[in-house]
Parts: structure tokens; C-alpha cells; sequence
């Protein structure tokens, strides 16, 4: 079954609830009556688990030995639905996949709404249902949980937190102190995906196409890298907001070494490169979900091409470039045609050009 | 990316490198116009890559830079004061205006909204009524045809809450300024590809015979890019001076006519202040009397000062040719994308942004 094919699977299963409200209101925030018939609407139902049937005000668990992370991230995306996914799933996923950069298995995550009054319920129920998906497909639990509704106006639909805890894979030592020159640097996927997926229904600056998000959980195919190849593994990063040049820039100041960038390996989804190309964008730029890089140890990195072209989160995976103790500090980009530039950090956010 | 890739391929680079080192004998200087060009030399690393004996210098092709101060004071006020949705491009928003960017007045509360269409803009105004909508039309020959459009529309179906701040400029009257001017030494330019989509190219046949030099109509891919340097430097070589088009799977001599006509019916010519250059005469768009009630500027009275430029920045001499970013004192310094002196430093396709973003560092480097 496809991805859309199992959603909408999942849409047919778990149908709205007949409420005796459309929209979201300031009292559905309020704690009391409201509040508790929003949750019992089916909130609950939807996302059901021991832990969360407490309806205490946080979770009680036991922790394996080992180390653990912990992570958190809010999610304030407009549009909340787009070609691929809503922001259920990338609230999800996010987290999910922060933790698993870090080398560990998400197992709990807690979920606050801020609801922006005249929310519809067909609205929130969806982006449930984005959550729902998301969790299960992660396999991870939401245990505790929070729901404030705000003002009209004072919100943008929805935003929402979600913090997670995960146990670290034994075998993960993932830092930037151990990001040496000579060290390779993967990308597990087509860059520029999602934030074109999203730009392409931004008011505005809409345009036709069949981009989609590629939005996704990241923590079981790290965690069989992982398995594999440990402490070869030596950083791991989703390069989501500012996209690849931010992070790679960020790496280059933190570790204080240079990273040569190969332009003509960088894989950019052809419908992608095209939209960049008509809004004046740099792919590097661009924001993405549902990949990551991976800076590995050099006599690693085919294996780990390998292994992650073979994962179904991976098939687009490609080497792009390595680490050297050249030009401390700096992403350099050897073009396609043999030319050099630097790429350097973006300022804000990047803006579409004039012409 | 079909129709792209064949323009980005390594080994035509290679050869059109090599034709170009070998049939250059002596040094030259050649403008390219466009700041669509400046950004592909740069992005791509090509400037590093041309011989020594070819200098490009960059021009003053970047609408972004050369709108006046003036003009975003007036779109900030129209946004601040007014009350109006102001819609603009996304790369004018971060240009600094006397007191703040368009960017910054949307963080103080106006409604500042990026479109990449004005006809997005007239939909805006039909679905709000009760508010007016002005666009921030800015650009060079290429944006104007959609701009003009977008007041037709506008006009067609009724809706009169809808108005364009103009800032329009034109390319040759620009290459006439840099050529006017005693400092400048440019002997052949790169004319700006899109723009000739568009007005196409009889305007370029004075210019060359007026100041006897090369001018190529010229893309925008590395391989375009190239080729055009490469039949600029073939005419220099041979002591020739002619209108050359590179660009022709993309430019027809006559233009676009559809285009020049929708720009006909609306815009007449008029002289037009350039940021850092200054007064340039007829060398701008403005609305015909006829759309006047489509002109922000008769539609609001908009009093502000005139407030002079940073003295520190040199982007006059830098849009001229004169100057290479890097030689003003303020390059990287004071002056950086994310405190910009003048509006080269904004867009990417300022000369000084490009300069910074793509090769600030080269040096270190090689």
C-alpha cells in the first residue's frame, strides 16, 4: 500500500465524530466543560495508550539503563496542509527525527496545541489524524499533552510543540568533536523537497506542480545504520529550516574545518531544480524533511551509500562532499562546470527574485 | 533540466574557456548588464575561471539596487501610514529604506505581502474590498509587461482599490549613462538576454554606433555566458564593433510583440531617478495619464523627505563599472547582507551580494 493509500485508509477508519460544534472556541482552551468535550470528542480515542489514558497531568514510565535524549521543537508552518502531509505529521516527525540525529530511538513525545479560535473541527480533526499517522508509523506514543485556544487573529490555525524522549543506540557516539578531515558527508535524499512543497501553495507564489513533501520518520533507518556501522557514524543531521548550506555552514564554524561541496552530486528532484530555477532559489537554501546528512568516516562511506540507497528513505542517497582541514571555517562548492564558490550562511529567509 | 543542462554542460565550458584564452591576445574590459548575469558568473565560479585578460565588470542591471531610496520610503509610508496591502517581490523587502526595510515595517504591523505575480495582487484587491492594494512594480523591461497587465486587468474588471508604485528603468539608456560617463572604461558589454525577450533589440544599434563598441545580446547559463564573452572579445580582437545575438533560441530581433504592446498601451517614458547613480533622462516607465487612477503616486498624497544616501556607500561607482565591490572600504565590513549600507549588498543580484555570498572568500581560498 502507498503512503497516500494507507492515509487515506486511516481517514476511513477513524471517521470525524458528530460534535455539537464546527469550529474551535476560546472555551475549548478554557480547562473546563469545553475543554474536556473537545478531548473525549475522540482526541483521546485517536491517539489511545495506557499512558495517555492516565488523563494525569504528565506521564509516569520506566526508563531502560543507557543514555537517553531528549528533544523539542514547535511547529508554526502556514500553510498547516500541503502537497504530502499536514503539520500533525511534521510536528511528529520532527521530533522523531531530531532525536533520532542524535542516535536515538524515539519512544515518548508530549503534544501542545496553541488552537487559533475558528479552527474548524474537520481542520483539527485532520491534522489529528496527520499526528495519528505519523506516531504509528514511527512507532512512538504520545503520553501527555496540553491544548490552549487563542484569540482570533492572535494565532495562525494552529501552532504546535511537541518534546520527545528517546534511549540512545548503544553503539552511537555522534558529535561534532568527532568530525575529522578526511571524514565523507552523505545526503540521504533529494534536497529542497519540502520547502518547495510548500512554497508552491504559499499564498501568492503559487505555481502547478506535482512536488509533494517528503515528510517522514527517520529513526528506523538511522537506527539500522546505526547497527551497522556505530561509531563510524560520526554526525548526523537534518538540515530542515535554512536548509543544507545553513547546517554545513554551522558545522564548518563549530568543528573550525572547511567542507569541499560537489555540485554535481547533489541530488535535486528534477521538478524541484525547476521550481527553484523560476523563483530565483537556491536548492541549497531551501528548506527540507525526511532526510539527513550523514558525516561518516571515510573508509565507511561506500558501505553507508550503499546501505542507504538500499533503504527505502534512502534511494536518492549520495556523497557530496568531505571534510578537509583547507579552508577552515568554509563551505567551498565546486560547480557542475568546475568552478568554485563559497557558500555561506543565508541571512533570513531566502526571497523570491524579481526576474 | 532539459533546455538548462545542455547550457551547464562541464566539457562545453571547458572548450569555450580555452577558445576564449586563445583568442584573447590583450587585456579587455566588458560589462555584463544584467544582474541575472552577474549571479550566474559568480554562482557558478565562472569568474574565476575566465582568463586574466578578459575583466568582467558588473552593471547596473539589479532592479533592486537601483530603485531609489526615495521610492521605498514612499512604499514603507504608503504601508505604515495608509493602511494599504502592499505587495512587492520578495527581494525588495530587505532593501533598507531611510528608516526601515518593507520587511521591517511588516514586522511593525503593516501588511506587507510578497507575491511573485501582480495579478495575484488584483485578486488581493477583489477579495478586499475594503481596503486598498498597491504593488510595489519594480524592475527592468522584463517585469513591465506583467505589470502593465495587471493594471488592464484591474481596469477591465472594476476594481478601483488597485494601484502600482512605479519604479520602472530601462537598460540602454543605463548603458548610455555608464558610457556618458569619463571613468568608465568598458569596451564591449554583455546586453541583458530577458530584457531583449521582451523590447527586443533595434534600440542596441545606435548605442553601437554612437560609442563603437560590441554589445551581444547574452543569456544567462554558464555556456551563454561564454559564448558571449567569447563573440565580444572576437569583435574586440578584430577591431570590430557590432550588435551581436547570442541569445536568439530565446530572443527574436523584434521582441515580443504582444509584450510591447501591453507596455505601449499603459507606460510612457519618462526620466528616472537610479539609486546611487542618479538622474538618468527618459530611462523609466511611468503609467499614462489615461491609468493615472491606477498611480499610487497621484492615487495617495505621499509627502515625505528626501532623505540623502549613506555617504560611505559607493554603489553609484560600483553600478557604473568604476568600482569593483570589493574596493570600497566598507565591503564585508560595515557593509554586509545583513546590515547593507546601499541595496547591492541586498539582492543576490547586486553586485556586492554576489561578490560577498560567492566569492568574498576566494581569495583565502585559492
Amino acid at each position: 500500500m502507498t503512503e497516500s493509500e494507507q492515509k487515506i485508509k486511516m481517514q476511513l477508519q477513524c471517521p470525524m465524530p458528530k460534535l455539537d460544534f464546527d469550529i474551535i472556541t476560546l472555551g475549548h482552551g478554557s480547562g473546563g466543560l469545553l475543554t474536556n468535550r473537545l478531548l473525549d470528542s475522540g482526541v483521546f480515542d485517536l491517539l489511545k495508550n495506557d499512558l495517555l489514558d492516565e488523563r494525569h497531568d504528565g506521564a509516569i514510565f520506566e526508563v531502560e539503563a543507557g543514555r537517553m535524549a531528549f528533544s523539542t521543537d514547535s511547529y508554526v508552518i502556514s500553510p498547516v496542509f500541503f502537497p504530502g502531509g499536514n503539520i500533525g505529521e511534521l510536528a511528529v516527525n520532527g521530533t522523531v527525527n531530531d532525536l533520532a540525529m542524535c542516535g536515538a530511538r524515539a519512544k515518548y513525545l508530549s503534544l501542545g496545541f496553541i488552537l487559533e479560535e475558528g479552527l474548524t473541527m474537520r481542520e483539527f480533526w485532520d491534522i489529528l489524524l496527520g499526528i495519528k499517522y505519523a506516531a504509528e508509523q514511527a512507532g512512538i506514543q504520545i503520553v501527555t499533552g496540553d491544548t490552549k485556544v487563542v484569540e482570533r487573529g492572535k494565532g495562525d490555525k494552529i501552532f504546535i510543540n511537541t518534546s520527545g524522549v528517546g534511549m540512545l543506540h548503544p553503539r552511537a557516539q555522534i558529535s561534532k568533536k568527532r568530525v575529522q578531515p578526511g571524514d565523507v558527508v552523505l545526503i540521504s535524499g533529494s534536497v529542497a523537497t519540502h520547502g518547495m512543497a510548500i512554497m508552491s501553495v504559499r499564498q501568492g507564489l503559487e505555481f502547478e506542480t506535482d512536488i509533494v513533501s517528503d515528510t517522514t520518520n527517520l529513526n528506523h533507518t538511522v537506527m539500522a545504520m546505526l547497527d551497522l556501522f556505530g561509531e563510524k557514524i560520526h554526525l548526523l543531521h537534518d538540515p530542515t529550516r535554512g536548509g543544507v548550506a545553513t547546517v554545513l555552514n554551522e558545522l564548518a564554524r563549530d568543528t573550525r574545518l572547511g567542507i569541499d561541496l560537489l555540485e554535481r552530486n547533489i541530488p535535486v528532484l528534477e521538478e524541484v531544480a525547476g521550481a527553484c530555477e523560476l523563483l530565483g532559489l537556491d536548492p541549497l537554501y531551501v528548506a527540507n524533511e525526511g532526510i539527513f546528512i550523514a558525516v561518516v568516516a571515510a573508509e565507511a562511506a561506500d558501505s553507508v551509500l550503499e546501505f542507504l540507497q538500499a533503504d527505502p528513505n534512502g534511494a536518492a542517497a549520495a556523497i557530496i562532499g568531505n571534510i578537509t582541514a583547507e579552508h577552515p571555517r568554509q563551505v567551498l562548492l565546486h560547480s557542475t562546470i568546475g568552478g568554485k564558490r563559497v557558500v555561506n550562511m543565508p541571512v533570513g529567509e531566502q526571497l523570491p527574485r524579481i526576474c | 533540466m532539459k533546455f538548462l543542462n545542455e547550457y551547464r554542460d562541464a566539457d562545453v565550458v571547458a572548450q569555450y574557456l580555452d577558445e576564449i584564452r586563445r583568442t584573447a591576445t590583450q587585456p579587455w574590459t566588458i560589462m555584463e548588464v544584467c544582474g541575472g548575469q552577474t549571479h550566474s558568473l559568480v554562482k557558478n565560479g565562472l569568474i574565476q575561471l575566465l582568463p586574466d585578460k578578459v575583466r568582467m565588470v558588473h552593471g547596473p542591471g539589479c532592479p533592486v539596487c537601483v530603485t531609489p531610496l526615495h521610492q521605498i520610503d514612499k512604499a514603507v509610508h504608503l504601508a505604515m501610514e495608509h493602511g494599504v496591502i502592499l505587495c512587492s517581490y520578495g527581494d525588495m523587502l530587505r532593501v533598507p529604506g531611510s528608516k526601515m526595510s518593507l520587511l521591517e515595517a511588516k514586522a511593525a504591523g503593516a501588511d506587507v505581502r510578497i507575491l511573485y505575480s501582480p495579478l495575484e495582487a488584483v485578486k488581493i484587491a477583489r477579495e478586499n474590498p475594503g481596503k486598498e492594494v498597491v504593488f510595489f512594480a519594480v524592475g527592468f523591461e522584463t517585469t513591465a509587461p506583467a505589470n502593465a497587465l495587471s493594471v488592464i486587468h484591474a481596469q477591465r474588471a472594476g476594481v478601483g482599490n488597485y494601484s502600482i508604485l512605479t519604479s520602472h528603468v530601462l537598460v540602454p539608456p543605463a548603458i548610455e549613462a555608464v558610457m556618458n560617463d569619463d571613468a568608465s572604461h568598458i569596451q564591449g558589454f554583455l546586453a541583458a538576454g530577458h530584457v531583449c525577450a521582451i523590447v527586443g533589440i533595434d534600440e542596441y544599434y545606435p548605442l553601437v554606433e554612437r560609442y563603437k563598441i560590441p554589445v551581444v545580446v547574452t543569456g544567462f547559463e554558464p555556456v551563454d555566458l561564454l559564448q558571449g564573452i567569447l563573440m565580444v572579445v572576437r569583435q574586440l580582437e578584430k577591431g570590430e564593433h557590432r550588435l551581436e545575438n547570442q541569445y536568439s533560441r530565446i530572443v527574436r530581433p523584434e521582441g515580443n510583440p504582444e509584450a510591447r504592446k501591453v507596455i505601449a498601451q499603459v507606460f510612457e517614458t519618462t526620466d528616472r531617478e537610479w539609486r546611487g547613480i542618479g538622474n538618468i533622462p527618459m530611462s523609466g516607465y511611468e503609467l499614462r495619464p489615461e491609468f493615472s487612477a491606477y498611480d499610487a503616486n497621484k492615487k495617495f498624497n505621499v509627502n515625505i523627505e528626501k532623505v540623502s544616501e549613506s555617504a560611505e556607500c559607493i554603489a553609484g561607482l560600483v553600478l557604473k563599472g568604476i568600482k569593483k565591490p570589493h574596493e570600497c572600504p566598507q565591503f564585508g565590513k560595515k557593509c554586509r547582507p545583513e546590515s547593507p549600507l546601499g541595496a547591492p549588498m541586498v539582492s543576490s543580484e547586486g553586485a556586492c551580494a554576489a561578490y560577498y555570498h560567492f566569492s568574498q572568500a576566494m581569495e583565502e581560498v585559492a
